[in-house]
């Protein structure tokens, strides 16, 4: 298993994106797609996980293009592998650690069927590099429920029949697990109003299926979301 | 004879009932693992050297580089030197890596050490007077179609048509081969016929058939487009074969879009008439299309409606592209657009209703006439059409305070036929009681996991929990190919014939225990008990215990005895929408669905089918399109980016309604996936022609189609559909 890895362990401070300038950001290399999300979306503040093959140039770490240990923290629970660092986080879940809920399909931010929690935000996960995504809180679709035990999304898109080839369905899952999770506390993104068809709407626009299961998604989702609303309120 | 006949319906505990899918916990928690998802140790990637030109010779290539790069195991040669490629991203060479990163490289290198000498090629199917070839199919001639039409009291004549649209399966084509011994091959195929690709991949690698197993538990996604193993389901044996190694072969999404299954287009020029009651009189029409290089067969075009005066002809337009593939319903929605948009044109000029039209000609329907005016009916109350129709282009419903926007109803007819497939069904009973059924069938997302369960269940009374189903493995008892709608007839009827014998098998041994004949026993409730005395009961584990040691085990076939399937199915769709008649947008608001099927085992996934089937046909009818560039001769729009799909927010309220009830029981079972998928093309185009006061005559419906429209006169060549003109449309 990958836990069984044992890679290095990181050292406070040996950090990749930590105070770098403009120009030594964009000749770190392989490293530059990590920091590029990070600095967007402006959440640099999150150390990244020490690569303990890094080299130094110009004062810049650098990492790469051969594999090298990374880890992270996917449902709780701390994981690793050793990976080229071009290597997405989504091929890590799948290829690497035996997280295959999350689907490639489009394999570059458009479908949604990869859709994973990155410290409780929505994300692409075929759109972020493993190695950027250490340091991290990841949830997948494996941390919500099992077929014995569903998460009560998952309960009522099984009991709307929200899903046919079921290819699409996690990352519907996930999308609305991150609506949820912003919506549905009081203090939330819309606090204890009943979700709208439209809120609904816009929480899913991320996510394409082809067998056509929104009709099944729609009531199953809203259902959810209210009785989670009425809940807090109560 | 064993009575095999399908329980009344008071008696049914399950059948026709709405039952969640069985297999929705694994499939909604990721637990359900599908060929891509399948990780075997030690398995190399493949990535598939493609050819960019849409017709050229490989001239020269040479791979020797590529098989010493880094992580580099197989390399194999597909088409080399000499051979002529006809279609963009047809595949030229594969390798397979220690990982999809360094399979990546080699292909990369690959395409560097390839040469090739361009041919010419054409992809513009609907230019037909500059197509190179033409294949002309036989002309359909009944009764005296000219001399009608010119008789008729009205006449129309116009061009309507639309291209190709891909399956576009979310889960690629692709395989995982892992090779047992010299000649012993295990898969995981995302496949819609796993009995059928065991014996393909045995002709593909000169092994027997015997020698090859196939895994398809969940499969994300078919259409229609994966009943071959095709040509990359060989190569990824071979590949796995030199490295010695399991490999994963999964396409990129652009060649999923390019070349692993497309639907036919069709275009035609129509002239009609009717007399001036609105009887349907005459019909003359040609029509073109291209499936590929191959003939794809031709739309049944007038599509329902037998006109007494009609003359056809189809003609088949070769292209430079892969062949087209079997897209559900297959040459159904093209018939339907070209066909019904005619005919709502028609009843136009006739000053008529549509609805009136139809009703007015539903003789001409043929057998299937009693249940189109009954759905016709009921479509007519869900969508309060006959209170809220109004002359196309007189701006409905309250208009003048939307502004630009303006409302629309349309209405189309479908039929097709879904009579249930060869296939075979074990059924065991163990003496524990447990049951199980076996049938290399597979689940391409329509519930056949759970139509399966619920007849076995509803046979042996059991409830759905005691049984299992075990389907998606080649070496279980052959089932047929999941396309043409025929999977739930098939497994239905031959699991029920299945699970009869094996309850009378059960009975044959637990009848001295209750001191009566067999044939005075019932399973009810979870007991086997005499018929008529409940008193007299075994429970089910109890009387499974009287077989002793050794569990039985029956089989159920279809074809086979008893009356329990049947072909023909009819449906109606009727649909709202709303047109921007500034920028051309065009939204569904509402679809209506009234469609039978014959005997429903699970209402709720039955009533699934039919929701897909409106949301694939908004789709189609919205935004898709394969835009082949007449240039370089490739698919330009390869991405969810371009080529479109509705989101969530974009298909409007939806309403389904299945007949059911005695006389539609007492049909058998009729298959569902195609018959929704048909109209919607047509529905939804009769719509914005009734929003807009113009007709848009060809699919998508993108907003430059229906402001040129707006703009001008159908027929005017600013509509055309060529790739090149598509392009900015869409």
């Amino acid at each position: 298993m990958a836990e069984d890895h044992g890679n290095e362990r990181s050292e406070p401070g040996d950090q990749v994106a930590g105070g770098l300038s403009r120009r030594d950001f964009l000749r770190t290399g392989a490293a530059a797609g990590a920091l590029g999300t990070a600095l967007l979306t402006g959440e640099a503040q999150h150390p990244a996980t020490a690569v303990p093959t890094a080299r130094h140039e110009a004062g810049v770490e650098l990492v790469g293009p051969g594999a090298v240990p990374m880890s992270w923290r996917i449902n709780g629970r701390q994981l690793q592998a050793t990976l080229e660092p071009r290597v997405t986080l989504l091929d890590a879940l799948r290829d690497h650690l035996e997280l295959t809920g999350a689907k490639r399909v489009c394999d570059r931010g458009t479908c949604g069927a990869c859709t994973v929690l990155i410290d409780g935000r929505t994300a692409y996960a075929c759109s972020i590099l493993a190695i950027e995504a250490q340091g991290r809180s990841i949830e997948t679709v494996e941390g919500l429920g099992t077929p014995e035990h569903l998460h009560p999304l998952q309960a009522a898109i099984v009991a709307h029949d929200g899903q046919q080839c079921g290819f699409c369905t996690p990352g519907f899952v996930m999308a609305a697990k991150g609506w949820l999770d912003r919506r549905g506390h009081p203090g939330g993104q819309a606090g204890n109003a009943a979700p709208t068809a439209a809120e609904l709407h816009r929480a899913l626009s991320g996510n394409f299926c082809r067998c056509g299961t929104y009709a099944g998604l729609r009531p199953a989702l809203l259902s959810v979301v209210s009785a989670a609303g009425a809940s807090e309120g109560a | 004879m064993a009575d095999y006949s399908w329980p009344e319906a008071a008696s049914r505990r399950l059948i026709g009932k709405r039952i969640a899918r069985l297999d929705g916990p694994a499939k909604v928690t990721g637990a359900a693992k599908y060929t891509y998802d399948v990780h075997r140790p030690g398995m190399l990637y493949a990535k598939v050297l493609r050819c960019p030109h849409a017709h050229a010779k490989v001239v020269e290539l040479d791979l020797s580089q590529v098989e010493r790069m880094p992580g580099v195991k197989a390399v194999v040669v597909i088409q080399g030197e000499g051979a002529e490629i006809q279609w963009a991203l047809d595949e030229v060479a594969a390798v397979a890596a220690a990982s999809e990163e360094q399979a990546a490289d080699a292909v990369r290198a690959a395409a560097a050490a390839v040469r090739y000498e361009v041919l010419p090629h054409f992809v513009d199917d609907y230019q037909l007077d500059q197509a190179p070839s033409t294949k002309p199919g036989e002309e359909q001639s009944v009764g005296d179609a000219a001399g009608e039409l010119a008789r008729s009291a009205v006449r129309l004549r116009r061009r309507y048509g639309l291209p190709r649209v891909a399956h576009n399966c979310l889960e690629a084509h692709g395989h995982i081969c892992e090779w047992q011994d010299g000649d012993h091959l295990a898969t995981w195929s995302s496949s819609q016929a796993v009995s059928a690709a065991a014996t393909q991949f045995g002709e593909g690698l000169g092994i027997p058939a015997s020698n090859v197993e196939v895994h398809t538990e969940y499969m994300g996604g078919g259409f229609g487009s994966k009943f071959n193993i095709d040509s990359w389901g060989v190569v990824c044996a071979k590949l796995a074969k030199q490295a010695g190694a399991p490999v994963r072969l999964m396409l990129d999404r652009d060649a999923e879009l390019t070349v692993a299954g497309d639907r036919p287009s069709a275009w035609a020029d129509v002239e009609l008439g009717a007399l001036a009651d609105g009887t349907l009189n005459a019909w003359i029409s040609s029509s073109w299309g291209s499936g590929g290089l191959v003939s794809a067969g031709s739309p049944p075009i007038p599509y329902i409606f037998e006109v007494p005066n009609l003359r056809h002809r189809h003609t088949a337009v070769p292209t430079h592209t892969a062949a087209s593939r079997a897209w559900r319903a297959p040459n159904h929605p093209q018939a339907c657009l070209i066909t019904l948009s005619a005919l709502d044109d028609l009843a136009d000029r006739l000053g008529m209703d549509p609805l009136q039209f139809f009703n007015k000609n539903l003789h001409l329907t043929g057998p299937r006439q009693r249940f189109f005016a009954e759905e016709l009916a009921v479509a007519d109350r869900l969508m309060d059409w006959s209170r809220r129709w109004r002359k196309r282009g007189s701006a409905t419903q309250g208009s003048a305070s939307r502004g630009p926007e303006r409302k629309g109803l349309g209405l189309s007819m479908h039929v097709w036929g879904g009579r249930g497939h060869a296939s075979n069904c074990d059924v065991t009973v163990y003496p524990d009681g447990a049951v199980e059924a076996r049938l290399s069938t597979q689940d391409i997302g329509t519930g056949t996991r759970t139509v399966v369960a619920i007849v076995l269940a509803e046979t042996l009374g059991l409830p759905l929990a005691a049984v299992q189903v075990r389907i998606g493995d080649s070496q279980y008892p052959t089932s047929g190919a999941s396309g043409g709608s025929t999977t739930v007839g098939g497994v239905s009827s031959a699991t029920r014939r299945a699970a009869v014998d094996a309850l009378a098998m059960v009975f044959a041994k637990v009848a001295p225990q209750l001191g009566v004949a067999a044939d005075r026993l019932e399973a009810v409730d979870g007991q086997v008990r005499v018929k008529g005395e409940p008193s007299r009961a075994l429970p089910w584990k109890r009387a499974a215990g009287a077989l002793g040691v050794s569990p039985v085990t029956a089989r159920g076939t279809n074809p086979g005895p008893g009356d329990l399937i049947n072909s023909g199915s009819a449906g109606v769709q009727m649909a709202e929408v709303s047109v921007d008649l500034e920028t051309g947008i065009v939204r569904v608001d509402k679809m209506v669905t009234v469609q039978e099927c014959g005997l429903i085992i699970d209402l709720q996934t039955a009533e699934s089918q039919v929701y897909g089937g409106m949301i694939m046909g908004i789709s189609y009818a919205l935004s898709e399109e394969k835009v082949l560039d007449p240039i370089t001769g490739r698919m330009l729009n390869v991405d969810f980016d371009s080529y479109k799909l509705p989101g969530i927010g974009d298909v409007g309220e939806l309403v389904v309604e299945m007949m059911t009830g005695p006389e539609y029981d007492r049909r058998g079972v009729v298959g569902l996936g195609e018959p929704p998928v048909v109209s919607p093309g047509a529905a939804i185009a009769n719509a914005v022609a009734n929003a807009t006061g113009v007709r848009v005559p060809f699919l998508p419906l993108t907003p430059q189609r229906v402001l040129d429209a707006l703009a001008g006169p159908p027929e005017s060549a600013a509509s055309a559909p060529s790739a090149a003109s598509a392009v900015g449309r869409t």
